[in-house]
């Protein structure tokens, strides 16, 4: 089995605590990998890490290493604006940027130097249409992407990853502002997008996981409890800690 | 008796509300009325376009003082705007929390700064440093009391509630925004560049409109260095006399000349036209910026 990310030894810890203990993970390249456990677990933190949005918090310390394909993420020589293009990113709220809807797609193909109006276009209705969007808003793509239903507002964002033609697809629950509809429509979504993507979604959602996952990795207190496939887990979990939660549900 | 109490609340805060929405319009209304005796011997443009000032006989030309007032806070707020965005940018974007907080406070101390204190300082220093380092420079002839110099002081003073504002603009966009346009392949200065500038525009407008209306109102620092000489400023470096400081260097003197008090209450009102106009071009602006985003 190929692997599109390799984690090795990778520990971040904040001021007060030691957030992720030491993770050594491989997420499958075109599977869709789910990363399960409670809140507070880490599952954000390490999520920051496969893009290096950590640098956004200064507060944190990393060490370890993040390969994505053979580039280590946290190198300090790495040209992390082309690593993060390969990397699609879906947050629990839509965050559309403040621009017109064709302008939010358009924006990671600006940065990616095609200027030409007319490939702008076409590029731009393709990833609509790839994100279940384009009919709703195929006659007001000069409007304010705000002015979508939250819903609508995910499918953009999703659209706008897309767009920069990723390799991987990183969702941190995705769905958990969604409307049951809308939350159907994502997931949908990624079942068809595993396909040409390596896929990694991040929920505290035991259901979900069983639907949308090939490989389940199941985090608790900042490290990797058990891994493997979906029916592996659930069915035999061998930690207390895994058997509680899929009981219980924390 | 609840409901009574109930209803009987509602009504207080209208009357309230009521209250200070008239507050203006009876400001505006008062200067209207106290002006019109001059207005009713000589005709408004005739008093804005008309460059003599000589109360005893009667001419009550504004244009010195307007064109004075301009300059000063145009340049005042040309050179405090921008300073005030950089620092804003720097202070919430890349440096260390610490120095933020460091800044609060002096930023509180700025603001803190009574008017008259800003004043002496610009006599102390701003002054003597146009009349000595910046006219020669230009090739000029200053006494160092001069427009420039009442522009840089009202500069210095208007940035702790601009700095203030802005901070507290670029802090409030949540930092989703940053890490949404950083992982589609931004670099950091791409994202405040085309993210947090933009979303943060009808902040940035509101805050510049304030830093505006404080420069316009500004009177006794200005005042101080600005020189107090009715004439049409050639340069930066000569003297001018803004309106809030011709109301405040004359009100209660020479009441006895005929219209003199009509004539300052008609500076005020047109104080109060000025500000009033920039407030509702930077809410105009800031309607069409949050519309659009």
């Amino acid at each position: 089995m190929e692997s599109a990310i390799v984690i090795k030894n990778l520990k971040v810890s904040s001021k007060e605590k030691l957030i992720l203990k030491g993770i050594n993970i491989e997420i499958p390249k075109n599977k869709l990998t789910v990363l399960l456990g409670p809140s507070g677990c880490g599952k954000t933190t390490l999520f920051k890490c496969l893009n290096r949005l950590t640098d956004l918090y200064p507060e944190l310390k990393v060490e370890g290493s993040v390969f994505i394909g053979e580039d280590d993420i946290f190198h300090p020589k790495q040209n992390v604006t082309d690593l993060r293009q390969k990397m699609g990113l879906l947050n629990q709220k839509p965050y559309p940027l403040p621009m017109s809807i064709f302008k939010n797609v358009a924006y990671g193909l600006k940065l990616k130097g095609v200027k030409d109006k007319k490939i702008l276009a076409e590029k731009v209705a393709v990833y609509l249409k790839q994100a279940a969007l384009w009919d709703e808003v195929k006659d007001r793509l000069d409007d304010s992407a705000t002015k979508l239903s939250i819903g609508q507002q995910q499918r953009l964002c999703l659209a706008r990853g897309l767009a920069t033609s990723p390799e991987i697809l990183l969702a941190d629950e995705p769905t958990s502002a969604l409307d049951p509809i809308s939350s159907k429509a994502i997931e949908e979504k990624f079942l068809e997008l595993k396909e040409n993507y390596t896929v990694i979604v991040v929920t505290h959602i035991l259901r979900q996981a069983k639907r949308l996952a090939d490989h389940v990795i199941f985090m608790y207190d900042g490290q990797v409890i058990e891994q493997g496939s979906p029916k592996e887990l659930f069915e035999n979990p061998q930690t207390e800690t895994l058997k509680k939660y899929i009981q219980v549900g924390y | 008796m609840r409901k009574f109490i109930d209803s009987l609340s509602s009504v207080w805060m209208q009357i309230a509300i009521w209250f200070v929405l008239l507050l203006p319009l009876m400001i505006g209304l008062g200067l209207v009325v106290k002006s019109m005796p001059l207005l009713q011997e000589n005709s408004l443009i005739g008093i804005l376009s008309s460059s003599t000032w000589s109360p005893m006989r009667g001419d009550f030309g504004f244009l010195p003082f307007i064109i004075s007032t301009i300059l000063v806070t145009i340049i005042a707020t040309a050179i405090s705007l921008p300073l005030c965005l950089l620092s804003a940018i720097h202070l919430t974007q890349y440096a260390p929390k610490w120095l933020l907080g460091f800044m609060h406070s002096v930023i509180d101390i700025l603001a803190g700064i009574p008017s008259v204190v800003y004043g002496v300082w610009g006599i102390l220093v701003i002054v003597p440093f146009v009349g000595d380092n910046l006219a020669p420079f230009f090739n000029a002839e200053s006494s160092g009391y001069s427009i420039l110099a009442g522009a840089l002081v009202l500069a210095v003073m208007t940035i702790p509630y601009v700095l203030n504002m802005l901070i507290e603009v670029f802090n409030n966009i949540a930092v989703e925004y940053k890490e949404a346009s950083l992982s589609l392949g931004a670099t950091y200065w791409e994202t405040i560049k085309f993210v947090v500038l933009k979303k943060g525009l009808s902040g940035i407008l509101s805050a510049f409109g304030l830093g505006i209306s404080k420069a316009l109102g500004e009177t006794i620092a200005v005042l101080m260095v600005v020189g107090n000489v009715v004439q049409f400023p050639k340069s930066v470096f000569d003297a001018g006399y803004p309106l809030p400081a011709l109301i405040a260097n004359n009100y209660g003197e020479m009441m006895s000349i005929p219209f003199y008090d009509s004539a300052l209450m008609l500076a005020a009102l047109l104080l109060f036209i000025i500000v009033i106009f920039f407030n509702v071009a930077a809410r105009y602006l800031i309607q069409k910026t949050t519309v659009t985003q």
